[in-house]
């Protein structure tokens, strides 16, 4: 019980003291309140016109500034892929007093067609009216000048500069080098939106395509205060962009040049490969294509006709195209007979122009009708005979013949760092009965030992294992960019040189003695290709082949003319220069060119002169 | 007794509140029916309004969304039950409890570090199965309440030794609090805690002594923040230098607050909160879809019902009898409007971001739950004060 005087008196005086702490709390709290509207004040009334503007437009816009795409180059520095400046005339349409009105005079001024007039209204339908619309691409100098004199006539119309794509080389290096096109709905799926702001174009083939990441750069931002109608009133702030690295490929201008020049108006390809590190020196694909065709958009009726034509420019055969190797395949089916014990370099073979398995009646035939007589390797490869090798395949087996040339990457893709490689095809046992359901014949053993029947391979593959073969099973990964730089000052950056392990050969002989047999092609008496093996300082190491092209997908409707053209045999030949530490591998495919001997060695002969600046008095024929 | 009748007769000003002549009070028996519940008309009237005033300005904020004014509508009647049962409790019985509630309170907050369930990167909340809430709301009242009965045990002015204790209950739920860390709450309840301090009469002298003290303290508070709390901090000084950063709040509710203007742009029609440049639009940064929408005018009428409620809790505590529902009352009215000063501050970028909701107006239920129970307590306070006149 507490003392009520004691409490009574300290109830008032705490009374007091406490009611007057309640007046100061609340006397502050008018104060921090006074301050409080004070600033509403100043923000809604003082400054409002200030934080009105900012709200309309609200508006610090980020506009995107697109890098320049990287270059590329030749081995030599010589341009492949260039950034030009292109004109475009651009309208905004609430800038515009009367717009048919405009378009009409415009189309008066710089002769529009009906189609461009079409697509603007097109694109006006998906622009807002103060966006920028094109109202023709590409205009030629003559054109800027004329719509510049006229300009004070059309408000709102203005000529506008960009930087686009272009290919100097033309279609030289179009299924190499590849091309950029505009970037369609899937790729925005794809891409990094961010980064990809204000760009129009990405990569769409080749190296272009493949290396769209290093070519592309890092987009730049501009801030910038726009005003009501989201127009760019000043500049806060940019970040740069960061131009993409340009591309410096193994690519020589001249081995391409030369390799399109002497494949003529064969349909076909020519691929060259340094062995020393898998470099592709030449990449060819006929018939080819202009790629600034694709740049600007390829209007439909120029993309059908290289579409629907039957000699298909827009395929890459290099990569692509599936070809029976035809005698080509014989270097690595005798190397699989030695390196198995199944013959040796002296192992001889009686050819009479045929030949037959045990008990069996059917006649597999020699391309030599009277037959080679006794052959051995050296005689066998030199002359190319099929006997020979029927019976190697038969002692080999599919089976194993599979298995070995397997580690030549026949039926895998190459690698090569451009997209859309093919695989090829290496029958087996398995294939056949999982693809087709049927048993493997033991003929079809035979015909694959002279690369016919099911084989089917890829100009690069055949390059590709020249090349391995020519390196005694040093295998390199075919790549075709050799360097890349940045921007700034610090050089060119190599990319690195992808080596696989080596094939496990037993015997470095076995290596030697299908090398041999080779050069006997070239510089053999009797070899196939001695009339390309002349005036040389050096031998070097070749193969010819004669693919037969029944089988291939043939359209009813082409004239009888037509037809017999395109069952005309497939020339081939591959080769690797010297003979002995070799420098390029080659792999010549030359579509219906008769045979390999003819046709298809001579190129390759032209591109070993050029490589080795070896000057020939006339022109390489049989 | 009769002498003791006469005392009270002769302090006029200290028991008006109990003599006052209830004739003269107009509406004098609607009141009354309110008193038997309770409940305090004027409080009642402010709350309300700010209630409705919030559906309305939720409804903006949260893009129309029906749904979202519904849950808040629970929330709004969970928390009037709280304040209509803790109105009906006597004032002697929150003294009774006080030094328990605080030390459970204290206790949960030790769980909540030790095994407190983490949510936007601060471990705030307690979760008990059933349900989860964040301890430090009890601390809100649970922190006035026990430092206002402790000083009150004793004669006020409290002896230094007094205060000291005083001062440390307050310090160790709010170290905790900014620990977990939740620096807006443990300000604000060390500022609901001092608020009793400084009501209680501790002379000006030590007061300004503290104060001192606390200035020369800054350096190893900031020292201690989280990098995030000095950013708020220094982005508060310079809100320009990190324009998409942490200075984006900022600039985006001063755009908003600047543009409303006078008249505000209507109802429905802010730019800023409808095309989505203000952040918590509907949480900490609703004041600025007012300010937007109702412009001046409508921010103005919002703080004079802050200050109208603040002013009747200022007067419920000076009418209390006994001290320590002087400094109670007293603690919870002020720091209501320590709320929304800290709240308005923030958004017009005047004090750093701190994450305290607009008291009453913001989306949300356990802040509107600890503010109305506070409003009960006031009026349990100024209803029971008759029940205890002989």
């Amino acid at each position: 019980m507490i003392d009520p005087r004691h409490r009574l008196k300290d109830h008032f005086r705490e009374s007091r003291l406490v009611s007057n702490r309640l007046i100061f709390a609340g006397l502050l709290s008018l104060v921090l309140f006074g301050i409080i509207i004070f600033r509403l004040v100043m923000l809604q009334i003082v400054e409002f016109e200030h934080f009105d503007s900012l709200s309309n437009r609200n508006r610090v816009d980020i506009e995107p500034l697109p890098p320049q795409r990287g270059l590329i180059y030749d081995r030599n520095g010589v341009l492949l892929a260039e950034n030009i400046p292109t004109f475009s005339l651009e309208l905004i349409p609430e800038k515009v007093q009367n717009l048919d009105e405009t378009i009409a005079e415009l189309a008066e001024l710089l002769s529009l067609t009906a189609e461009d007039i079409d697509a603007f209204n097109e694109r006006r339908i998906r622009h807002r009216a103060f966006e920028e619309i094109v109202v023709r691409n590409q205009l030629t100098q003559r054109e800027v000048a004329l719509f510049s004199v006229n300009r004070h006539r059309f408000p709102g119309v203005d000529v506008v500069g960009r930087l686009i794509r272009h290919y100097p080389q033309g279609p030289l290096f179009a299924h190499a080098v590849g091309y950029v096109g505009r970037i369609n709905q899937q790729e925005t799926q794809v891409i990094d939106r961010q980064n990809y702001k204000g760009t129009l174009q990405i990569g769409k083939t080749g190296v272009e395509k493949q290396y769209e990441d290093l070519l592309h750069g890092t987009v730049g931002y501009r801030q910038v205060e726009t005003n009501v109608q989201g127009r760019t009133v000043r500049e806060l702030f940019s970040e740069p962009a960061t131009a993409g690295q340009d591309l410096y490929l193994h690519l020589d201008i001249n081995l391409q040049q030369a390799a399109a020049e002497a494949l003529g108006d064969y349909n076909g390809s020519v691929v060259v490969l340094d062995t020393k590190n898998g470099g592709v020196l030449a990449l060819v694909s006929k018939p080819d294509y202009n790629p600034n065709s694709f740049v600007n958009g390829i209007s439909v009726k120029e993309y059908a006709e290289l579409r629907d034509s039957i000699d298909q420019p827009l395929f890459n055969r290099a990569l692509r195209g599936h070809y029976p190797p035809g005698s080509t395949f014989k270097p690595f089916v005798a190397l699989a007979g030695l390196e198995l014990n199944v013959v040796t370099q002296q192992s001889r073979t009686y050819c009479p122009g045929f030949y037959s398995l045990p008990g069996n009646t059917h006649r597999y035939r020699c391309w030599k009708r009277v037959g080679h007589g006794h052959v051995d390797l050296k005689s066998a490869m030199a002359e190319s005979c099929d006997v020979y090798f029927y019976d190697l395949a038969h002692a080999i087996g599919i089976d194993r013949l599979h298995g070995f040339l397997d580690l030549f990457g026949f039926g895998h893709q190459t690698g090569v760092d451009i997209p859309g490689e093919s695989k090829g095809l290496s029958p087996s046992r398995e294939w056949k009965r999982n693809q087709r359901n049927q048993a493997w014949y033991p003929g079809e053993t035979l015909i694959s030992g002279i690369g016919q029947g099911f084989n089917q391979m890829t100009p690069i593959q055949l390059a590709h294992a020249t090349a391995t073969l020519g390196m005694m099973g040093t295998v390199y990964t075919p790549q075709l960019v050799r360097a890349t730089k940045t921007d700034n000052d610090e050089g060119m950056q190599l990319l690195g040189v992808q080596q696989a392990d080596s094939l496990p050969i037993q015997k470095s002989s076995h290596w030697q003695s299908v090398i041999e047999s080779m050069v006997e092609v070239v510089h053999g008496k009797r070899g196939t290709a001695r009339h390309i093996g002349t005036d040389l300082p050096f031998q070097f190491a070749g193969k010819t082949g004669t693919a037969q092209v029944f089988g291939i997908a043939q359209d009813a409707k082409y004239d009888a003319e037509l037809l017999a053209k395109k069952l005309h045999d497939h020339a081939l030949f591959v080769a690797f220069a010297p003979a002995v530490d070799p420098e390029i591998a080659i792999a010549v495919v030359v579509e219906n060119g008769g045979s390999g001997s003819a046709t298809a060695a001579p190129i390759a002969r032209k591109l070993i002169d050029v490589y080795f600046g070896i000057e020939t008095d006339e022109p390489v024929t049989q | 007794m009769s002498q003791l009748r006469n005392e009270v007769r002769q302090s006029p000003r200290a028991m008006s509140g109990l003599l006052q002549d209830r004739r003269r009070v107009p509406g004098f028996q609607w009141r009354s029916g309110l008193q038997r519940a309770h409940m305090d008309g004027f409080l009642i009237l402010g709350i309300l309004t700010l209630l409705l005033f919030s559906s309305v300005v939720l409804y903006s904020s949260g893009g129309e969304d029906v749904g979202l004014l519904l849950r808040q509508g629970v929330r709004m009647a969970i928390a009037i039950t709280v304040m209509i049962i803790l109105a009906q409790i006597h004032p002697d019985r929150f003294k009774d409890v006080a030094f328990w509630i605080y030390a459970v309170g204290l206790l949960m907050l030790i769980a909540v570090l030790l095994f407190g369930t983490i949510g936007k990167g601060a471990q705030r909340w307690l979760d008990l199965g059933f349900f989860r809430f964040q301890p430090s709301e009890i601390m809100k009242l649970a922190v006035p309440l026990v430092v206002a009965v402790y000083l009150a045990d004793r004669p006020l002015p409290p002896s230094f030794v007094r205060m000291f204790f005083a001062l440390v209950m307050i310090a160790v739920p709010a170290l905790l609090i900014a620990k977990q860390p939740d620096l807006g709450t443990a300000l604000l309840i060390a500022s609901s805690g001092l608020i009793v301090v400084f009501l209680s009469g501790v002379s000006w002298r030590l007061i300004m002594s503290f104060l001192a003290l606390a200035a020369a303290a800054a350096p190893v508070l900031w020292y201690l923040m989280h990098d995030y709390q000095r950013r708020r901090v220094m982005t508060l000084f310079n809100p320009e230098s990190d324009p998409l950063g942490a200075g984006y709040h900022i600039i985006q509710s001063k755009i908003a607050i600047g543009s409303g203007g006078l008249q505000g742009r209507g109802w429905l029609q802010g730019t800023q909160s409808h095309l989505e440049f203000l952040p918590e639009r509907s949480t900490d940064f609703i004041f600025a879809v007012i300010a937007e929408e109702f412009g001046l005018i409508g921010l103005t009428l919002l703080i004079t019902v802050y200050l109208l409620i603040t002013a009747r809790g200022l007067y419920i505590a000076a009418q209390a009898q006994l001290s320590y529902m002087k400094l109670l009352a007293g603690s919870i009215a002020i720091t209501f409007l320590v709320y929304v000063f800290v709240n308005v501050g923030m958004v017009t970028g005047l004090l750093p971001v701190v994450g305290v909701p607009l008291p009453l107006i913001s989306y949300g239920g356990t802040s509107m739950v600890t503010l109305l129970a506070g409003f009960g307590i006031l009026m349990s306070i100024h209803t029971h004060r008759r029940m205890m006149s002989p």
